[in-house]
C-alpha cells in the first residue's frame, strides 16, 4: 500500500515540477495516440457509412469480420507491422521503423477496427425511414449523408473515444515497432513496464497516474463535445 | 445547409492527421541500430553510454533492449548494425556461421544463483554452481527460469548440463518467457531459486526476498561483447557506425565509465570493463 501512496506521490512531484523527460513522454503519448485515432476515424467512419448504407453479398460475413477487428491483439498488429517495416522487409524501404511514424500506422491498425465497428453500428441502429425522408425532402445524398452522420454523432464521438482510449493504453505494438527508444519513441505505456521491470515500481505507478490523467483528459473533451448540445 | 461546413471539418481533420505525422516523421540521417539485452538496459548504463557516443560522433543510435537471442536473430536478418550481448556459445555460432564481421569483449559481470533466504534445498555454500543446480534438482524446488533464449537462460541451460541434469518438463521447473526483473520478481513471490547477473539482482536487491546462495564459479562469469554485423548480410548495414560504437566501448575512457558505473549508487562497480581492447575473460 505504501508503494502506491509513493507512487502517487511521485506522480504528482513529476507533475508539479513538470520533469522534462515526462512531459516529452507524455506529449508524445498524446501526439501518437490522437495521430492514430485521427486516421482511424477518417478510415474508419467512411468504411462503416459505406457497408451501413450500401447493400451487397457477403456484407454479414464484412461486418463480422470487422467486429472480430475490434479485438485485434496489438502485439499481433505490433508483429505484422514489424515484418513489414524491418530494413528487408517489402516496406523497408522507407525506414521508418522504430519511429513514432510507425507506432502511428501500428496504432491506427488498432483503432480503424474499433471506430469502425461502433460508427457502423451507430448508423445502422438509426430508423431505415429516415434515410428515405430526407431523400424525399430533396436532399442530394451527399446532404443525406451528413445530415445521418450528424444524427449519430454521440454514438460516433463514442467511437473516437474507444478507438483513443484503445491505443492510448495499449504497449504491445507500440515497444515492438516503436522499440522504446529514450528521448524518441518511449511512450507512457512503455516507459511503465521498462520501469516496473527496473524495479522502479514507484515510477511505474507514478507513470500509470499520468496515463490515467491522460486518458480521463481526453475523454473529459471529448464528452463536453458530444454532451454540449444534447438532441431534442 | 451543414454540408460545406462538414467539408471544412473533414479537410481540417485530414490536413491534421498529415501535418501531425510529419512532424513525427522528422526524416533522420540513417540511424544506427543497437540490439542488445534487456539487463543493460535495466541497469541504466545504456542511458550514460548512448548520449555520450551520440554527443561524441553526432549519431543516433537507437538502442532496441531485447533478449540476446532475439538480438542475434536480429543481426542474422541484418535487421540491426551492432549487438551488444552476452551468450558466448550462441555468439560463436553467430561468427562461424559468418553473421558478424567482428567480435570484441566489452565488461563482465557475474551470474549469481540466489533462492529464498530460508534456502529450503540447502544451496548455500555449494562448492560449485553445478552443484548448486544438483542440490535444487535434488530437493525438487522450486526453480523459476527465464526461458527466454536470453544470455542468461542459455547460461543456465549450460550449468544444467553441467550438473548432468534435464529439467524441462520437471513440475519444480518453471518458465516465465519474461524479463530478468521480472522474472526476480515471480521467483521472490514464489520463493522459488533463480539464476540472475549481478547488475540487476543489485538494482532490484531492494524490493526482493531473495539471497544470493551461489557466486563465484567460473561457470558464472557473464561476458558482455560488441559484434559488428557482417556487411555482407544486407546492403543497409551501417558498417563504418557499427565499427565507430565497437570503437567507442572499447576505448580507455568509455572503459573508465563503465568500470565506475554503479559505485554511487550501489557502493560498489556493476561491470568490469575488459581493457582497451583487451582479450576475453573466460
Amino acid at each position: 500500500m505504501d508503494m502506491i501512496l509513493d507512487g502517487i506521490l511521485k506522480a504528482l512531484c513529476l507533475l508539479v515540477t513538470l520533469d522534462a523527460e515526462v512531459r516529452d513522454i507524455t506529449l508524445l503519448s498524446l501526439a501518437v495516440s490522437s495521430s492514430a485515432t485521427l486516421v482511424s476515424l477518417v478510415v474508419g467512419v467512411t468504411v462503416a457509412t459505406a457497408v451501413a448504407l450500401t447493400e451487397f453479398p457477403g456484407k454479414r460475413l464484412l461486418i463480422s469480420l470487422i467486429n472480430t477487428g475490434m479485438g485485434l491483439p496489438p502485439v499481433v498488429v505490433g508483429l505484422f507491422v514489424s515484418i513489414m517495416l524491418w530494413r528487408n522487409g517489402p516496406f523497408g524501404f522507407l525506414g521508418i521503423l522504430y519511429t513514432p511514424l510507425a507506432m502511428v500506422i501500428a496504432q491506427a491498425l488498432i483503432a480503424t477496427p474499433i471506430v469502425t465497428g461502433v460508427s457502423l453500428a451507430a448508423l445502422q441502429h438509426l430508423p431505415k425511414d429516415l434515410r428515405l425522408q430526407i431523400l424525399a425532402l430533396g436532399a442530394t445524398r451527399r446532404q443525406m449523408v451528413w445530415i445521418l452522420m450528424k444524427e449519430a454523432r454521440l454514438p460516433l464521438l463514442a467511437a473516437a473515444m474507444a478507438g483513443f482510449g484503445g491505443v492510448i493504453s495499449e504497449v504491445g505494438a507500440s515497444i515492438m515497432v516503436g522499440g522504446n527508444i529514450k528521448g524518441y519513441t518511449r511512450v507512457l505505456t512503455t516507459a511503465t513496464v521498462m520501469e516496473t521491470g527496473r524495479g522502479n515500481f514507484e515510477v511505474a505507478i507514478a507513470l500509470s497516474v499520468i496515463l490515467l490523467l491522460v486518458a480521463f483528459a481526453v475523454n473529459a473533451c471529448l464528452t463536453w463535445i458530444q454532451q454540449r448540445r444534447r438532441p431534442r | 445547409m451543414g454540408t460545406r461546413r462538414g467539408a471544412v471539418l473533414i479537410i481540417t481533420i485530414i490536413i491534421a492527421a498529415a501535418g501531425a505525422a510529419f512532424y513525427l516523421h522528422r526524416p533522420a540521417p540513417r540511424d544506427l541500430i543497437l540490439a542488445t539485452t534487456t539487463s543493460l538496459q535495466d541497469s541504466g548504463l545504456l542511458d550514460v553510454l548512448v548520449p555520450l557516443f551520440e554527443a561524441k560522433t553526432g549519431r543516433r543510435l537507437k538502442t532496441v533492449a531485447v533478449g540476446s537471442g532475439q538480438a542475434l536473430a536480429l543481426g542474422k536478418r541484418g535487421e540491426a548494425d551492432v549487438l551488444l550481448v552476452h551468450s558466448p556459445e550462441a555468439e560463436e555460432a553467430f561468427m562461424s556461421q559468418g553473421h558478424g564481421s567482428e567480435r570484441l569483449p566489452v565488461m563482465t559481470n557475474d551470474f549469481l544463483v540466489v533462492g529464498p533466504p530460508s534456502d529450503p534445498a540447502g544451496v548455500g555454500g555449494s562448492p560449485s554452481a553445478a552443484a548448486a543446480f544438483q542440490r535444487i534438482a535434488r530437493a525438487r524446488a522450486l526453480f523459476v527460469s527465464r526461458g527466454d533464449a536470453s544470455g542468461t537462460h542459455a547460461r543456465e541451460r549450460t550449468l544444467w548440463a553441467a550438473a548432468g541434469i534435464n529439467p524441462e518438463g520437471e513440475r519444480w521447473y518453471q518458465q516465465t518467457g519474461l524479463g530478468m526483473g521480472q522474472t526476480l520478481g515471480v521467483a521472490s513471490e514464489k520463493g522459488g531459486y533463480t539464476l540472475t547477473d549481478r547488475g540487476t539482482f543489485l538494482t532490484l536487491g531492494k524490493n526482493l526476498g531473495l539471497k544470493i546462495l551461489g557466486e563465484g564459479d567460473h561457470l558464472l562469469v557473464n561476458t558482455y561483447s560488441v559484434i559488428i554485423v557482417n556487411p555482407e548480410k544486407s546492403r543497409n548495414i551501417d558498417t563504418q557506425g557499427a565499427r565507430a560504437f565497437a570503437a567507442f566501448l572499447t576505448e580507455a575512457e568509455t572503459q573508465g565509465i563503465i568500470g565506475r558505473f554503479g559505485v554511487e549508487r550501489y557502493g560498489a562497480p556493476l561491470f568490469s570493463p575488459c581493457g582497451a581492447y583487451g582479450t576475453p575473460q573466460r
